[in-house]
């Protein structure tokens, strides 16, 4: 078994919230894990990655070659396209349709939706506005983990483990409105 | 045997602290940053008190543990691959003094400039000062040098290189842990003038230098890190550091099929090289960084055995390694995904909305705006974010402190205005003794010390120059009349357009401070206020 994800966003986003509840849950089911990250000067608003890799067997590359990506991760449209290259042919893209503008030239939403169809197999939802109906505007990483949960070679319980030690320390309330839009990214995909 | 998800830098962090070193120094840099702020957040630090404070810069950073090592325990020293030029002096120097209690220094190099203006490659640094140099291949390798590095450093009584770039820096996987060791007791170096470089002493203790040098590569530890593995193949491969995996991602399954050295420790032995060269038709050279192995195994004829690498194209000259390129150099087939559509935009890093450079770069704009584009040396930092559009104003980002110099030389060569702008910590790292050039010449240069008290690209980091800077610049001469002080606010606009223009057109040295808090730090700060009053009510 080999899992190979990228995810994608924009410095500040938060997709390493993504990242580390990936890891915890496959630390948790004694999986091998390599999750190349960016930090320093791209941090600051400009156009941000981590490849994760989960396998049953050693890990050697930190990163995912070309064309063998199983999974796009992104928390901004435009962004899931840039990492086109990596995916593979069988491969998903799960993005949020919220795009991210802080340049002047963003292209037309509509567009990167088109791009998005196009690329093949894409799972596309407005995950910030799932996130606020559940009374937590700040869990839209969540509701993305949670739509792409289907194609990550782990049990949903054990990502549910893995929120529940990421956010322990800030309370039981904390912990529940992430469940919450876990669960919800995972229904709003209507994949089982 | 416990094992913890470690990034490199982490993993690093935590073997320094399990082998028993006493004191860490460092200066933030990408992609190095994270070890210290493992160590300071480490409770086993706290607990063993192990001395743990950012340093003013790399140069201070690497006396401070040279000391610490002079009497007697174990320091680590950590910065990035340029931090390691401004420590350069105390480190080549180190090597001929030696050391008492082992002394790591871990260079972080930066292939492909992700956060940086040079990729240069440290394992340079350590062939010229004639130390051991430890490059790991993975996560649990960073750990598990850092071990040998303290063992061979108080073996053989030198510095140990430990060098790592930006990929194993930051990425994160499963490492085990052993059982921490008990740090060293204080005690003096047993000869008296060991640390005493007059050149008579230093002429002695070169020669033992080089003497020693030329033993390291058949040192059991040393070589055991480099790996020969036989193969059928007639291209034998050589690899250094991380290079290795993404050899073995092309080939696993194959493995026998290629004859490879797998290195992570230098000097490396000759007869290894040997071993694998004499089976071989040609050898190709897979290397993070520059082309160093391949360069002495070509040696200056090129003639006696057939290399490929970075020198011949196969792989190319400059930038990281990834997994295809080394397909390619292999001769492999590989794959990739749909093309990029053309729509999608670049997306550069830009300031933080509420950001005080950005309400700075605002006021000098205007301010500088009749005498035309060109006039301003900059640093270092998050501002030199003002090089992008929209506001275009930044014309030099070199090192550490060129700001101010370098507008020295201009306005010696006749420009004027030359303004320099800098960052608080930027200017307590280097920019404080090239002001103190400026202030005996009085030159006529405005420096804009952009305070915003903390070591912001880094991530936050504490600011050596918070609360002190006045007291700096005055107690370097600057005259109190020309050292303002303004708050980069947009209400303050036009009030900030004056002052920078009026010291501007003075045609002496002035100091210009623009200080407001950076929101990133003072977001945190107000959230972990808030945390501390939630608690106090519970």
């Amino acid at each position: 078994m080999k899992c190979d994800i990228i995810l994608a966003g924009v410095g500040g986003q938060g997709i390493l919230s993504i990242a580390a509840t990936i890891g915890l849950a496959a630390v948790e089911k004694n999986l091998f894990l390599k999750q190349s990250e960016v930090h320093g000067m791209s941090q600051r608003g400009g156009d941000v990655q981590s490849h994760l890799r989960l396998s049953d067997r050693e890990i050697h590359s930190d990163l995912i070659p070309e064309g063998s990506a199983d999974l796009i991760i992104s928390v901004e449209p435009m962004e899931a396209l840039r990492y086109l290259p990596w995916l593979s042919p069988e491969g998903w893209i799960v993005t949020s349709s919220l795009p991210y503008v802080n340049i002047p030239d963003y292209p037309g939403l509509e567009d990167i939706m088109t791009e998005l169809n196009k690329a093949g197999n894409t799972i596309v939802l407005d995950a910030d506005a799932i996130a606020k109906d559940l009374g937590s505007s700040r869990s839209g990483n969540m509701v993305i983990l949670g739509a792409a949960s289907s194609f990550i070679a782990l049990p949903f319980e054990s990502l549910e483990n893995a929120v529940r030690q990421l956010f322990k320390r800030k309370g039981e309330y904390i912990v529940e409105l992430n469940l919450k839009a876990l669960r919800a990214g995972r229904d709003a995909a209507g994949r089982p | 045997m416990h094992k913890q998800l470690l990034l490199g830098d982490e993993a690093i962090a935590q073997a320094a602290l399990d082998a028993g070193m006493s004191g860490m120094y460092a200066y933030p840099g990408t992609p190095s940053t994270e070890i210290m702020e493992y160590v300071q957040a480490s409770p086993q630090a706290a607990r063993d008190n192990v001395c743990r404070d950012w340093s003013s810069n790399e140069k201070t950073a690497m006396e401070a543990a040279l000391g610490m090592s002079y009497a007697g325990k174990r320091a680590m020293v950590a910065m990035k691959h340029v931090g390691l030029n401004v420590a350069a002096d105390a480190f080549i120097n180190s090597a001929v003094t030696g050391v008492n209690g082992g002394l790591i220094v871990v260079a972080a190099d930066d292939p492909s400039m992700h956060s940086s203006q040079n990729e240069q490659d440290s394992r340079f640094y350590g062939k010229f000062a004639l130390v051991p140099v430890l490059e790991p291949r993975n996560q649990q390798e960073a750990y598990d040098m850092v071990f040998d590095a303290f063992d061979l450093s108080e073996k053989y009584r030198l510095p140990v290189l430990l060098r790592i770039t930006t990929r194993l820096a930051h990425s994160r996987a499963s490492v085990g842990l052993r059982e921490p060791k008990p740090r060293n007791t204080q005690s003096l170096p047993s000869n008296p003038r060991q640390f005493v470089l007059l050149p008579a002493i230093a002429r002695k203790q070169y020669r033992a230098l080089t003497g020693l040098f030329e033993t390291l590569p058949a040192d059991g530890v040393i070589s055991g890190w480099n790996r020969l593995s036989k193969g059928t193949g007639k291209t034998g491969i050589i690899t250094c550091g991380i290079a290795y995996n993404y050899l073995l991602e092309n080939i696993t399954g194959h493995q026998d099929d290629y004859p490879v050295l797998s290195v992570a420790a230098y000097p490396v032995d000759k007869k290894m090289v040997a071993l694998l060269v004499d089976s071989c038709e040609k050898v190709l050279v897979l290397e993070e960084g520059y082309p160093m192995i391949e360069e002495q195994l070509r040696g200056l004829l090129d003639r006696d055995v057939k290399v490929m690498g970075r020198l011949d194209g196969t792989v190319p000259r400059d930038g990281e390694l990834n997994p295809v390129i080394v397909a390619k150099a292999l001769g492999l087939k590989t794959t990739t995904g749909k093309a990029v559509p053309s729509m999608v935009r670049q997306r550069p890093p830009s300031f933080c909305k509420g950001c005080s450079h950005a309400d700075m770069y605002a006021a000098l704009a205007e301010a500088i705006k009749e005498f035309g584009p060109g006039r301003v040396f900059s640093d270092i930092g998050c501002y030199t974010l003002g090089a992008l559009p929209p506001y275009n104003m930044v014309n030099s980002c070199v090192d550490m402190g060129a700001s101010v110099t370098m507008a020295i030389g201009a306005t010696d060569a006749g420009l004027f205005p030359a303004v320099a702008v800098i960052g608080d910590s930027t200017f307590t790292h280097s920019g404080m003794t090239g002001l103190l050039d400026a202030v005996i010449k009085d030159s006529p240069v405005t420096l804009i010390i952009s305070d915003n008290s903390t070591t912001g690209m880094t991530g936050g980091q504490q600011s050596q120059a918070t609360d002190r800077i006045e007291s700096i610049c005055l107690g370097l001469g600057v005259s109190r009349e020309h050292l303002r002080v303004i708050i980069p606010l947009k209400k303050n606009h036009e009030e900030n357009v004056a002052v920078i223009r009026e010291e501007i057109m003075h045609h002496g040295l002035s100091v210009v401070l623009a200080r407001r808090e950076c929101i990133q730090t003072a977001s945190r700060n107000k959230k972990a206020e808030s945390a501390a009053k939630n608690k106090t009510k519970e």
